[in-house]
């Protein structure tokens, strides 16, 4: 009796599936945008395919008339020099703040009710005053990301911390190791692949919110454009910088993946096969 | 058992897929127009545009929709542009919004609409407030915040023009109007440009300096009611309805006795403030109170230059679309066959017809 669970695609097949809904999606949006385009062939919201083409190349290609930037590679600059702004200093503080809390009770005691509490706060709730406080600068930008993602990263370490098994601690004393010995060389090390799976986890609403800060005020940046050009309807922008961004967040996951397997490859024994 | 081959997968989804196709682009063939009963109205928070939900309340909108066998919903959005765009996209049958959003959105966006209801004009609303500048010649190398590509951008643009500065002269930041307060407290920000009631929150910072504002352009920011000219043509009953709607409730509104102080005030708190503070915006609003006035104001030579001010301003800014060769390609039409622009390809149309039914007293 063949069953379905038994049923298992070959190499060829897989790929073929992976891509068969991808290709569903596209003949839906071409059949879609057609009907559109005859009944008003000047409809902005489901754009043909080559229209969205043009406006691309004329974006990544042609200098903007009012600034003299090439207006897609300025903008992917901006964004990515925030994104990375905003997680690196989110990594560091959550690597500094979860080693600690993970290893120091006094630490411990002491900040992880605050951090249980501040993760808690939605950060676009509080984002006049984040406008008020650090300006509507760059800086309120990197800060949103930092609010938005570092919570998660210090409870996220300080319980990979935690979860270091206790005879590795009490061995490291015995051989005479002192906090910061056993910090550096017992609990940073195991922590480095979870850091960076935690960063990986942190891309979508890293992107979330810096789309958000760009959306409230900017004057260049992925989101700032979706949210400007939004006024008059320009889906024939907006769509392909959604897809950019798609592409830009996971080549980012598959990069940090990969610097994850190539670092740390002890942590991934279990993947091989 | 594996399934090395893989064709009898393939065929099935293959067939699945043709389905689910076909079936997805039959749902996406919308229902094509025919004689309509039913007619939806988007409006947003703004002192031209708060007689619409009044009217709703007070039933002056079921009394005319009723009049003529038909049925009118007025609906709120909360965000100004997201109501222009769901018009644009066929959600409604008719908007609030300005003549240069009206021509920006929906006419670039190829939906033919005809701005049927000339409420108002900005005299005072709009206005770029500064704590930095005394002047707008001092405007000069400032970072100004503001709605970009909005009314606001709009008029910077002018007062910009007025003292011989150009928009390079100065860096704009684009900022959500939701926000422009706040912006307008953080040290860092010295200029911003917005409008009631938001301005009149700006301007109560202290050490703020009013720079310029609508009063200067009068006549260029206009507030109107806009239909799609497709539904109107085949329901003239509709328009009739509207402009039946606007007129009474323009009559209650601007009544000078008990009647027309609790209209304002139940306007003024639909609009999160009171009476003295509706008022006060209603100062800074031209309104047309009479359908003379507003037939006067559609069918004179002015409107015509404003709107070439503000197909320029929209076609400098990219406003117009990106196969757009000039300033030309949307077509504006005004009462007595006047058109700017492309005769083929009219959009926008000032439209006075039902005004002028309104104004003799014959709907």
């Amino acid at each position: 009796m063949r069953r379905a669970i038994n049923i298992v695609p070959g190499s060829g097949t897989r790929i073929l599936l992976a891509f068969l809904p991808f290709l569903l999606i596209a003949c839906l949006y071409v059949v879609a945008s057609a009907e559109r385009q005859a009944a008003n062939p000047g409809d902005k919201l489901l754009p043909p395919i080559a229209q969205m083409a043009t406006s691309v190349s004329r974006l990544a290609s042609e200098p903007d008339r009012r600034s003299g930037n090439l207006t897609l590679w300025s903008d992917t600059a901006a964004s990515l020099r925030r994104l990375a702004m905003g997680l690196g200093a989110a990594a560091s503080i959550g690597l500094v703040l979860g080693l600690a809390l993970g290893l120091l009770p006094m630490a411990s005691a002491g900040l992880s009710p605050l951090v249980a509490v501040v993760s808690m706060i939605p950060p676009m709730a509080i984002l006049p005053v984040l406008f008020i406080v650090f300006g509507l600068g760059e800086l309120s930008k990197v800060v949103l990301i930092v609010i938005g993602i570092t919570p998660f990263l210090v409870r996220d370490l300080a319980m990979t911390v935690a979860a270091i098994p206790r005879e590795q601690m009490v061995k490291a004393q015995t051989l005479g190791a002192s906090t910061w010995q056993i910090m550096l060389r017992v609990a940073l090390p195991q922590t480095m692949p979870r850091l960076i799976e935690a960063l990986r986890l942190s891309l979508g609403p890293a992107f979330l919110f810096l789309i958000s800060a760009e959306a409230i005020a900017a004057e260049s940046g992925l989101g700032y454009r979706i949210f400007l050009v939004r006024r008059y309807l320009a889906m024939d922008v907006i769509l392909p910088y959604v897809a950019w961004i798609t592409l830009l967040a996971y080549l980012f996951d598959w990069l940090l993946a990969r610097i994850a397997r190539r670092g740390f490859p002890w942590a991934y024994g279990q993947e091989a096969r | 058992m594996r399934f090395g081959n893989g064709k009898f997968g393939i065929r099935a989804l293959s067939a699945a897929a043709l389905g689910l196709l076909c079936s997805l682009s039959i749902l996406a063939d919308r229902a094509q127009a025919e004689p309509k009963k039913e007619f939806n109205i988007a409006w947003t928070i703004y002192v031209g545009w708060m007689p619409w939900p009044y009217a709703a309340d007070a039933g002056i909108v079921k009394k005319w929709a009723d009049k003529y066998g038909i049925t009118i919903n007025v609906k709120q959005i909360n965000d100004y542009v997201e109501s222009i765009n769901q018009y644009t996209a066929g959600s409604f049958d008719g908007v609030t919004a300005t003549n240069m959003d009206g021509l920006t959105i929906p006419a670039a966006g190829g939906v033919d609409t005809t701005i049927l209801i000339v409420g108002d004009f900005s005299n005072g609303n709009d206005g770029i407030v500064s704590k930095t500048a005394k002047t707008a010649a001092e405007l000069k190398g400032q970072t100004i915040n503001l709605v970009e590509l909005s009314v606001s951008h709009y008029l910077l643009a002018r007062a910009l023009d007025s003292v011989g500065l150009a928009e390079k002269d100065v860096t704009i930041v684009n900022t959500s109007d939701a926000d422009i307060v706040a912006a307008f407290k953080s040290p860092e920000t010295s200029t911003v440009v917005t409008w009631n009631p938001l301005l009149a929150e700006v301007n109560a910072e202290p050490g703020s300096v009013p720079l310029f504002d609508s009063t200067k352009i009068p006549g260029e920011i206009i507030d109107t009611l806009m239909v799609n000219t497709e539904v109107l043509s085949d329901n003239p009953d509709f328009g009739k309805a509207i402009a039946g709607i606007w007129y009474e409730t323009m009559s209650v509104l601007m009544d000078p006795g008990e009647k027309g102080k609790t209209a304002r005030a139940a306007m003024g708190s639909m609009s999160g403030t009171d009476l003295a503070g509706f008022d006060a915006q209603l100062a800074a609003t031209k309104l047309f109170s009479t359908p003379q006035e507003a037939v006067a104001f559609t069918e004179s030579e002015d409107l015509v230059k404003t709107m070439d001010l503000v197909r320029t301003f929209s076609f400098d800014h990219g406003l117009l679309g990106d196969g757009a060769a000039d300033k030309d390609v949307v077509g504006i039409a005004f009462p007595g066959e006047r058109v700017l622009g492309s005769a083929d390809n009219v959009k926008l149309r000032f439209d006075a017809r039902y005004m002028r039914l309104a104004a003799e007293g014959s709907l």
